[in-house]
């Protein structure tokens, strides 16, 4: 696939910027033409938001993932609103400690991650993102581990180095699901 | 060479604008360009810059005015409904002949309007920056890359030809990060005689003013104006051509609705249309000349905008009814798919000129 869309969506606050950043910096790390967009309407405070990541061997016209190759869901509101504009053959991540939905669409791959509850269990408390990271890294080949960790250390800004560790630890765990 | 970065494009342009040579900044926070002023603030400290946040875009304009004056390469940033209280501003910036950048990361409007992305300002910025008779540079990145460096060269040009500069960007471009190749930085050197600096006693005073009562000095200063306008209209042009050479519709876009339109097209080549893009990066002075020779071989012009269509007049007139003229454009902060404008182009294929 040369150009792949991705949604995280869920509520402010969740971290969907940050994980979108981090896929968008693997990209880039990776030379691929890139781009990252995210809601930044009202919605951010509260309610649902969202974050558009393209990956791509073309240069990206439209930052706008509206039709998402990959979606990951991490409330029930966001899934309801996207469930239905996935492609065929796509892939939906949801935390399922949050998102208790039933969809009948058998045309695409859908993987349930308990990441709000296995974060709390493994002291990784307020990054589930990561561990949703993890796991759609794992199921699409998106992009290789190697290349996210770097994309981590990128990200994780100097005065929160001691957050690295963590950030990685969930992705092992997500990958590992 | 600089590495590759991810930014986003209110943050490449804040950064471009300070290797540009920009210390003096002045702003009041708008969604969606905040990140230009909150970069600035950030930044300005460790470069010997000024960072203000003033009590109102109006202030923030007129210390423009006032840093202009002195010479230095100043800046302000808004988003549309503060562009429209800078306008008095800008006038008094044409008519005072100084040089400085006003970015406008545009946003739905009229009145406060939305948040989301838009191109209606196009007329604001084109047509009717202020009262009274004038232009004003206006450059429209649609890369988060010429975001970074479209900024650099609207101050150059600015000092070259002692006029106001803007940036018209719009929401998307602001808030999307891409990855960038910043520009070096470059020192300054431009030399401004005119600059009301301090003459310690070595020169006459120099003069800073746009108030002209007598109504035949006023003419002249104007006629005068116009001329460098005209060599600004002459040698300033810029466009990007993007697979015009046989296109038979030619879509005439910028910005945001440029980057759409270009996706559009390649799905349309796929199909066997042949599409191709003429993208205007300066739209004051508008590429009248680049329209005319991409559209020799066209059948049919379509001009997509993020408005009621704006652009679209002066595409008509571009081409003087040679050739069909079409506009798509969503509107109120609505960004139209790839898919939309696709569906546009094979509209235009099946009827042919209408």
């Amino acid at each position: 696939m040369s150009t792949s869309g991705i949604l995280f969506a869920g509520f402010g606050g969740q971290g969907l910027l940050f994980s979108g950043k981090i896929l968008a910096t693997a990209g880039l790390i990776e030379n691929r033409e890139v781009s990252w967009l995210p809601s930044y309407g009202p919605e951010m405070r509260g309610g649902t938001a969202n974050c558009s990541v393209r990956l791509s061997d073309e240069p990206i016209g439209s930052p706008i993932v509206s039709k998402p190759d990959i979606l990951v869901a991490m409330n029930i509101p966001s899934y309801h609103k996207f469930i239905s504009e996935v492609v065929p053959g796509g892939i939906v991540v949801t935390d399922s400690s949050l998102v208790k939905a039933h969809t009948d669409r058998m045309d695409i791959k859908r993987f349930e991650v308990e990441a709000t509850k296995i974060s709390q269990d493994e002291g990784l408390d307020g990054i589930s993102n990561m561990i949703l990271v993890g796991k759609l890294v794992k199921e699409s080949g998106i992009i290789s581990f190697n290349t996210l960790e770097k994309a981590v250390h990128k990200c994780v800004g100097e005065k929160k180095v001691h957050l690295l560790e963590y950030n990685i630890k969930a992705i092992k765990l997500g990958m590992s699901l | 060479m600089e590495e590759k970065v991810l930014m986003k494009g209110n943050e490449a342009l804040a950064e471009g604008a300070i290797r540009a040579g920009c210390r003096h900044y002045f702003g009041y926070p708008i969604t969606p360009q905040t990140e230009i002023a909150a970069y600035m603030s950030r930044r300005m400290p460790h470069v010997g810059g000024i960072f203000l946040q003033a009590e109102s875009e109006i202030a923030a304009v007129n210390m423009v005015l006032g840093a202009a004056s002195a010479g230095v390469r100043a800046m302000t940033s808004s988003s549309s409904p503060g562009i429209s209280l800078k306008s008095e501003g800008i006038s008094y910036l044409a008519g005072s002949d100084l040089p400085c950048v006003i970015v406008n990361i545009q946003r739905a409007g009229p009145g406060l309007g939305g948040i989301q992305p838009s191109q209606a300002d196009y007329y604001l910025a084109t047509k009717s920056p202020g009262h009274g008779d004038l232009h004003m540079l206006v450059f429209a990145p649609s890369t988060v890359q010429e975001m970074a460096d479209l900024i650099s060269h609207a101050f150059n040009k600015a000092d070259e030809y002692r006029v106001p500069a803007m940036i018209l960007g719009d929401g998307m471009l602001g808030q999307m990060m891409e990855p960038v190749i910043l520009p070096a930085e470059r020192e300054v050197k431009t030399s401004k005689p005119w600059a009301a600096n301090g003459h310690q006693n070595k020169r006459p005073h120099n003069i800073i003013n746009s108030l002209f009562l007598e109504a035949d000095i006023l003419e002249n200063r104007i006629l005068d104006r116009y001329k460098r306008y005209a060599v600004i209209e002459h040698n300033e042009t810029r466009a990007e051509n993007f697979m015009t050479d046989d296109a038979k519709i030619l879509i005439i876009a910028y910005g945001a609705s440029a980057r759409i339109a270009k996706s559009a097209l390649t799905a349309a080549r796929k199909e066997g249309i042949a599409a191709g893009l003429l993208r205007p990066i300066t739209l004051w002075p508008f590429p009248v000349k680049e329209i005319n020779a991409a559209a020799e071989n066209a059948r049919d012009i379509l001009t997509v905008e993020l408005s009621m269509g704006q652009m679209v007049t002066d595409v008509k007139l571009a081409v003087q009814g040679r050739r069909p003229v079409h506009f798509f454009g969503r509107t109120g902060g609505m960004m139209p798919t790839p898919e939309d404008v696709l569906e546009e182009i094979r509209k235009i294929e099946r009827n042919g000129s209408i």
